[in-house]
């Protein structure tokens, strides 16, 4: 079979599009591949998606966010918009004020809870229990049936929501 | 340890042993780290990638958890060195190909592999066979307790282990098992699953990670979350949902015996046939044939194959491994050939 793209080569990769539940199959040699997928990239990057996300929860921007920039590595708002990555560790203090949002729309929470590095010392953390999560949990553990672990986390609940 | 000796042995996570080893073939967790002071790779100067190039490495190579390790220039690798890599699942494809100061470790029984600079200063993980993710945890999470003492990590009190990119924030955790799921697949009830399953927090992905195919009923489903659970939690909530899909995969495998023997029977057979007889064929229809094969295994259908010789065929049939086992660069209609001839040895016939 030769390629659906050159037409020249043999076809080595054989790809499936859904566009529109319209199903469409392509026949491509190694190069046209290549090509192919480098179009893809541009069009749908998962960075560029990842960023856009960011300013679902604030639509009005204004000029000086766009101008906002790290004072230790000099990343912009703009290029973190366009990257969808940071560019270093106090990146995250920069832009606190986008990305705390992000980080619920993401992972539902902006709290770390697990494992910390020795030298910050495992004692340091507050000992703070968060109904939320185990409110979460508990929906969990109902769907997946798992009755025993539901009706712990539910005495847990009750101990520690405040009233 | 050279590289050319991996060629010669199959990576722990291939050895079919394990809980649940008929459908989990293997739990792989990794952790994401970046070193204090330094910007995060795509965004560093060569000076910068340099220095924690060298510090990461020097940390790795004292490592109690590193003797004897392969340690590995990633810019001075040849294409089918790094696809090679890619392909045992020790280094991902963003490694392989963007440019820089990188470097990859492997310990020697390939269990642990960590690569530096790739989209975080450190990607380390570990991967085993079998169902098995809270061992595999323990195990990375001791080597990076280790490193931890070495270097220092960039790390938030309120927001954990901060990376490149805020998808991997907080842990900095991936727990992901590969699956091999013929059976929900042929009773159409794989969609419904695997939705089910994403809606609790996970992802579902093919062979070779993001971006890849699922390609002859092998799954691979990760965690999405990384913030605000434990890692213990994160990958007790994956197994638990896990152990859920293992049953369903084992009740729909009892159905197809019951009510469809002879027609899966035949399937597996023919399956079988082609893969002794072809003279020529390709990786795809390769996967999707083993795939079948497996079951066979796995139901007492076949009884005259070890699944550890069908995971050695599944690695040393695709492409990079080819080429390494031939010494030399292959076309793909040469590589079609030569990995029909394999199969027809290690099958013996």
């Amino acid at each position: 079979m030769l390629c659906d793209m050159c037409g020249k080569n043999e076809a080595t990769v054989h790809l499936t599009e859904i566009i529109n539940d319209q199903m469409t199959k392509l026949h491509l040699c190694e190069a046209c591949a290549k090509k192919k997928s480098a179009q893809m990239e541009e069009h749908f990057g998962l960075d560029s998606l990842l960023a856009g996300l960011v300013d679902l929860g604030r639509p009005m921007e204004s000029v000086k966010d766009k101008r906002l920039k790290c004072p230790s590595c000099g990343l912009t708002y703009n290029d973190f918009k366009k990257l969808g990555r940071l560019g270093c560790d106090r990146c995250y203090e920069t832009f606190k004020e986008y990305l705390v949002p992000l980080f619920k729309r993401i992972h539902g929470s902006d709290f770390h809870t697990g494992k910390m590095p020795r030298r910050k010392g495992r004692a340091a953390r507050p000992k703070k229990v968060n109904v939320e999560e185990l409110k979460r949990r508990l929906k969990r553990a109902i769907e997946l049936e798992e009755f025993e672990e539901a009706a712990q986390l539910r005495d847990k609940i009750k101990k520690y929501e405040p009233k | 340890m050279k590289l050319s000796d991996l060629v010669k042995q199959t990576g722990e996570w291939l050895k079919g042993e394990g809980g649940d080893a008929d459908i989990v073939i293997s739990s792989r967790v990794r952790v994401a780290r970046n070193i204090k002071g330094y910007p995060f790779f795509h965004w560093a100067g060569k000076k910068d990638k340099e220095a924690v190039l060298s510090a990461v490495e020097g940390a790795l190579k004292a490592s109690r958890y590193m003797k004897g390790a392969l340690f590995l220039n990633v810019s001075k690798l040849d294409d089918i060195d790094k696809q090679f890599l890619v392909e045992r699942h020790l280094m991902s494809r963003e490694h392989a190909v963007s440019d820089g100061a990188k470097a990859l470790a492997v310990d020697e029984k390939e269990i642990i592999s960590v690569m530096i600079n790739e989209e975080d200063h450190i990607r380390a993980q570990a991967i085993q066979s079998g169902f098995n993710l809270m061992e595999t945890w323990r195990v990375l999470d001791s080597l990076d307790t280790e490193l931890d003492g070495k270097l220092e990590y960039s790390y938030s009190n309120r927001w954990g282990y901060l990376t490149a990119c805020p998808t991997n924030i907080g842990t900095g955790l991936r727990a992901s098992l590969m699956l091999h799921l013929p059976a929900l697949v042929v009773t159409n009830q794989i969609g419904r699953v695997l939705r089910a399953i994403t809606k609790l927090g996970v992802v579902a992905r093919g062979l070779y990670g993001e971006g890849t195919e699922a390609t002859g009923n092998f799954f691979q489903i990760s965690n999405q979350v990384t913030m605000g659970h434990s890692e213990e939690d994160i990958i007790d909530n994956i197994e638990k949902l896990i152990r859920q899909v293992v049953g369903r995969e084992r009740s729909a495998r009892q159905y197809l015996l019951m009510h469809n023997k002879a027609a899966l029977n035949d399937r597996i057979w023919r399956a079988y046939g082609t893969l002794k007889s072809a003279r020529i064929i390709t990786s795809d229809e390769t996967i999707r044939l083993f795939s079948l094969i497996r079951l066979g295994v796995d139901i007492k259908s076949i009884t005259d194959i070890d699944r550890k010789i069908l995971n050695q065929l599944f690695i040393l049939t695709q492409p990079a491994h080819l080429q390494k086992i031939e010494g030399k660069r292959l076309s793909a209609t040469e590589r079609d050939m030569k990995r029909a001839d394999l199969i027809r040895s290690k099958l013996g016939s």
